[in-house]
């Protein structure tokens, strides 16, 4: 295979580190939903935590994001 | 990776041709020297990195300096500002490292205001200066987050002594399973400063590359079709303004989760 394009298909497969990252938030928010409605008062308390988690699963799928990058630009 | 920007950027532009008029989402990244302050004999450059590094420093010193100027009881506006910021980072910190993590208080909330100003500053472009992120490259924050790691490892070492070491075996971990479990604990603790680092980095220079896209789309769709991709992007900037905030308070609670462990270690 020719090395410039094994290249650019490699950073694309990378890039599906974002599924996982899209999972996650997606696992994250609607499991706060499902508290947050059985339980009303207790939300709020939790909403520092609901954004730590959602930014912890989002950098995740950003850490395929820079293979990506590290790939196109480095080899 | 700056150097692999410069040299993307600059062999875009060598492509193009017709002088800075292409377009490169990665062109907002490269690093300009201002000009040069000689120092001990030495040159060193002021680049537009420091000078948006300057500015958020001012910044957010003038605005908490002046906040507190004139202290009353019923707080005004800017007053309850700053005392909320402070609130709400001592009781972050607070819930995270305990109350022996509150002697590390000042330098988790300068941390904090200071890629929080980083980040936000750098969501504005500035007529003449153009529009510069600077924690979107690695070198800044591998070094906030190597200073982290190496301050709080110093901690647990002149608190504990030996004990510290107590951090990479749990207890009541099977005793077969503790070798494994070891290793496994003392990896993750080196890779803590690299993870820090490339999340806050990989966040702003993905989120910034992603807006230069959008705005490349605006500007080659033209005024009748550029509007679909131009309403996108202002969503987008207020999902980025949540980011900015999101990865400046994710650095915060990391290291005083960090804190607490090298202050806690003998007790786990």
């Amino acid at each position: 295979m020719d090395p410039a394009a094994a290249k650019l298909i490699g950073a694309g497969l990378a890039c599906s580190a974002l599924i996982g990252a899209g999972v996650g938030i997606g696992s994250i928010f609607g499991n706060f939903l499902q508290g947050a409605l059985r339980n009303p008062t207790a939300a709020p308390g939790q909403f520092p935590n609901l954004l730590l988690g959602f930014a912890l699963a989002e950098a995740t799928g950003l850490f395929g994001l820079v293979i990506a990058l590290i790939l196109l630009f480095v080899f | 990776m700056i150097d692999w920007f410069i040299s993307a950027a600059h062999a875009a532009a060598a492509e193009g041709g017709h002088g800075g008029h292409e377009f490169n989402p990665m062109h907002q990244f490269i690093i300009q020297r201002l000009f040069d302050i000689s120092l001990f004999g030495y040159k060193v450059p002021f680049t537009n990195s420091a000078l948006w590094m300057v500015m958020a420093t001012t910044f957010m010193t003038g605005l908490l300096l002046y906040s507190t100027q004139k202290a009353s009881p019923v707080p005004s506006r800017l007053q309850s500002f700053g005392e909320i910021t402070y609130e709400f980072i001592a009781n972050m910190v607070r819930q995270n490292a305990g109350n022996a993590g509150m002697k590390y208080f000042p330098v988790i909330f300068t941390i904090f205001l200071f890629v929080l100003s980083l980040n936000m500053i750098g969501m504005i472009p500035i007529p003449g200066l153009g529009e510069f992120t600077v924690t979107s490259h690695i070198i800044i924050t591998f070094a906030l987050a190597a200073f982290v790691f190496i301050g709080v490892t110093l901690i647990g070492i002149f608190k504990h002594g030996f004990g510290f070491l107590k951090l990479f075996v749990p207890s009541g971990v099977p005793i077969w399973l503790l070798p494994l479990i070891t290793v496994i604990e003392i990896i993750s603790y080196f890779t803590r400063p690299i993870s820090l680092s490339v999340r806050l980095f990989a966040n702003m220079m993905a989120g910034h590359t992603m807006l230069a896209v959008f705005a490349s789309f605006v500007v080659g769709l033209g005024i009748i079709g550029g509007w679909v991709p131009f309403i996108f992007m202002v969503l987008l900037m207020g999902l980025e303004v949540l980011i900015a905030f999101l990865q400046a308070y994710v650095f915060a609670v990391l290291s005083s989760i960090y804190l607490n462990d090298a202050l806690h270690a003998a007790e786990h």
